[in-house]
């Protein structure tokens, strides 16, 4: 077998750390999370001389060793231990060309840990247009390390950087820094009380256990009582150090690095100007936001008809094909279409992440973030909210998981309760199929369709929701948290295509799989409490048959009969027939209230539970519509689907919390179910009074 | 006192002080310390946030933020 190194990919973010992974790794790479908490893993082997295998390992970015977030924690996490079995053999440390002042800050503390660390310089290419030159050599024997040029984008330097990890054994372990020298006294009195250990490893265990909480290492007995007298004590004590170790910096890259300063006011500054102008900034982001909308609801129309398509075929033929059973029809019309209600999405969350992945990979987010984050203030939200409430309008799931880089818990906590009201894709179908009903084709002013302003207004209702619960969240939530708001501006770059697929493939995986396994196992509880009952409803053909005796029905609508007796004697008929007098006053009967409950796993389900409640054999939409139009409100004999009933569902599918994925991603991202319960309560109940009151005032 | 948050697009100054307790972390660390150059590149409306360029990096940071550091005008 052959012999295995531990790597551990570092730096700051914005350095092309993910490209460099992907040019080390390939396509041979895994995405999975940390245990217990949700920030991303990344692994991967790559190849290396002599029967060597690496084992990489990309961590989360970070700026320091002194973590602020969850992801940054990770990395502090694994380089304190040395039992953890990816504990690194050696670490590369990559920076930016460009920025390599402040990337060598964290390389410092890298290699004073005591860790062999090898220092990649990537976006070499870049160096001749900048004027940059650097002294390679003096550099190495200044840090006292290997230093390697590479380039992801012209895949240059790769072969030189697997050689120097193969000889890593010849690394010094020399730091860079002496950290004592901040508090000599403290650090003397350190290492006296835990002569074994390395003074910056105790250092930074006991800077961490103050500013993140404790960490799980057992292996630092008593160390609590080391901790300086004050967090503002600690926190000097940390300027002093970050001072040091630029004055480190500094001393090294002056004999090491020139840049022509004439050739850097660039492209970059002009691109700015335009990009974060006062107008032309926003008209620009506006600009964008339609293209994403174009992509998303009118692009991944077509591939998402011919998989709504496809697997319609396929349920069909499985059931004509299998033999008829209990075994076939739960495969057909259990898990099928559960398979095809998770599938479907894949072109619209594919969609949104490639136009997410370019913006980000492209460094223009960072401008919206900048321009957004006044206006957003206003409402208890950052800059950083507007990402997750335009990546809301495909799918609350990743947009809440977008949430994690707000460093404000309070406003990150908000964004958080609030992204479920934008418009998500799963609306989309119960939203289209409703206005179909009940809004007048008709047109305004001779060009705006109603039916489509019906639908823009739905949309901006839910963003006018969010920031109004964001607004009275802001005054309601009593949480002090330090607001502090630093956003690194990077370059401008060209999106690498393989950065971006690899992203998309990545994301849209972990929808499918994450959010597919609530969906799938949905859809087969729904079938099987729609497939099964008590009493009449094993007796329903011959109940149906002697009802129907006197009526001569063809074959065909005595089987309609039996399927829709079937469904208001199965267990879930049931149900709904018991929470009939909730939905009466929002205008709705049994039918739909069945529809709304189940809904409340994944909203996308009301056309389909609709669909099998009117016993309609396929779920084409068309046939759906003309059933659903048919309908009959049999005490006032006008049709169920109204305009006042019509309005009201749409307003309750607007407010209301349906969706199980996303109080699932909640509970994980708060740590706590009081917010997901907080979020299903409230908001239900907002649909609830509002829908209530559209009804009664419109019926 | 004169601070971060006066200084007008372009306009260059040298950082001269602040309370450590109230600046992040993350702000030093990106070289936010008493004696590096910082300029104003770009402001939002009502000039907040502030898009500065401190000691080569380029960040952005709120005004009441920005008003905490301490400057000599160059």
């Amino acid at each position: 077998m052959a012999r295995q190194i531990n790597v551990a990919l570092i730096g700051n973010p914005n350095t092309g750390k993910t490209s460099v992974f992907n040019r080390l790794t390939g396509l041979n790479q895994q995405v999975g999370n940390y245990p217990g908490i949700t920030v991303e893993k990344k692994q991967g082997i790559c190849k290396l001389d002599r029967g060597l295998k690496a084992h990489i390992i990309d961590l989360p970015g970070t700026y320091s060793l002194n973590a602020s977030s969850l992801d940054e924690n990770v990395v502090i996490e694994l380089l304190l231990n040395k039992n953890d079995k990816d504990f690194p053999d050696v670490a590369i440390v990559v920076a930016d060309v460009e920025n390599l002042k402040r990337n060598l800050l964290l390389f410092t503390q890298i290699k004073d840990l005591g860790i062999p660390t090898i220092l990649a310089i990537n976006m070499a290419d870049r160096m001749k247009r900048k004027a940059i030159s650097i002294d390679i050599k003096a550099l190495e024997e200044r840090l006292e390390t290997k230093v390697v040029l590479v380039s992801s984008r012209k895949n240059e330097g790769f072969d030189s950087l697997k050689e120097l990890v193969v000889n890593h054994t010849s690394l010094s372990t020399k730091p860079c820094v002496n950290a004592s020298i901040i508090a000599p006294e403290y650090f003397e009195r350190l290492r006296k009380a835990f002569p074994n250990q390395e003074l910056y490893k105790l250092w930074l265990v006991i800077t961490q256990d103050v500013n993140f909480g404790k960490l799980e290492r057992g292996e630092v007995q008593g160390i609590a009582t080391f901790q300086t007298k004050s967090k503002s004590n600690l926190k000097r004590l940390q300027q002093k150090e970050t001072i040091a170790r630029y004055q480190f910096i500094n001393g090294v890259l002056k004999e090491t690095l020139t840049i022509d300063t004439a050739n850097a006011k660039d492209f970059r500054s002009r691109l700015d100007r335009v990009l974060t102008h006062k107008v032309w900034g926003y008209a620009i982001f506006f600009g964008i936001l339609l293209l994403i909308f174009q992509a998303i609801f009118d692009w991944s129309s077509y591939p998402m008809d011919f998989i709504d398509a496809s697997f319609a075929a396929l349920s069909e033929w499985v059931k004509n094909t299998l033999p008829p059973g209990d075994f076939t029809n739960l495969l057909a019309e259990g898990i099928i279409s559960g398979l095809g209600g998770i599938v479907i999405f894949i072109p619209q969350i594919a969609f949104l992440f490639l136009f997410i992945a370019i913006l980000e990979e492209s460094g223009y987010m960072s401008r919206v973030v900048f321009l957004m984050d006044r206006i957003m203030r206003r409402f208890g939200l950052s800059g950083k909210s507007v990402v997750p409430l335009v990546s809301g309008t495909a799918c609350a799931i990743p947009a809440i998981m977008a949430t994690r880089n707000i460093e404000s818990w309070k406003e990150r906590l908000i964004t958080i309760l609030v992204t479920p009201f934008t418009t998500c894709s799963a609306r989309l179908p119960v939203y289209l199929i409703i206005i179909a009903l009940v809004i007048p084709e008709e047109r305004v002013l001779g060009i705006f369709s109603m039916q489509g302003l019906t639908l823009m207004f739905l949309y901006l209702l839910g963003f006018a929701a969010a920031i109004f619960s964001a607004w009275l969240l802001n005054k309601v939530l009593n949480i002090r948290s330090k607001t502090f708001f630093v956003v690194e501006m990077p370059n401008y770059k060209v999106p690498m295509f393989k950065n971006v697929a690899i992203t998309v493939i990545e994301k849209t995986k972990s929808f499918v799989l994450g959010a597919g396994k609530i969906i799938l196992a949905i859809s087969i509880i729904l079938w099987v409490l729609a497939s099964y009952g008590p009493g009449d409803f094993n007796d329903a053909s011959k109940i149906v048959t002697q009802d129907t005796a006197s009526v001569n029905l063809s074959e065909e609508e005595l089987e309609t009969k039996i399927a829709s007796f079937k469904l208001e004697h199965s267990y879930i008929g049931i149900m709904g027939k018991a929470i009939e007098p909730a939905v009466q006053p929002l205008g709705y009967d049994w039918k739909i209230g069945i529809a709304i409950v189940s809904s409340f796993a994944a909203r996308e389900v009301f056309v389909g539970t609709l669909a099998t409640i009117y016993s309609v054999g396929s779920e084409e939409e068309e046939t759906i519509k003309n059933r659903m139009a048919a309908e009959v409100n049999p005490v006032l004999g006008t049709p169920r689907f109204n305009f006042a009933s019509g309005v009201s569902l749409l307003l309750f599918y607007a407010f209301a919390m349906q969706c199980m994925s996303t109080l699932a991603v909640v509970k994980r991202e708060t740590n706590s179910w009081k917010w997901p319960m907080w979020q299903l309560v409230v908001m239900s109940a907002i649909a609830y009074v509002v829908a209530l009151g559209a009804y009664q005032f419109l019926k | 006192m004169l601070t971060i948050a006066h200084l007008k697009r372009g306009q260059r100054a040298i950082i001269k002080s602040f309370e450590v307790e109230n600046v992040p972390l993350k702000l030093l660390e990106m070289g936010c310390l008493p004696g590096n150059e910082v300029m104003v590149v770009q402001q939002a409306p009502f000039r907040d946030p502030l898009y500065l360029n401190i000691n080569g990096s380029h960040l952005a940071i709120r005004k009441e933020t920005a008003a905490l550091i301490e400057i000599e005008l160059l």
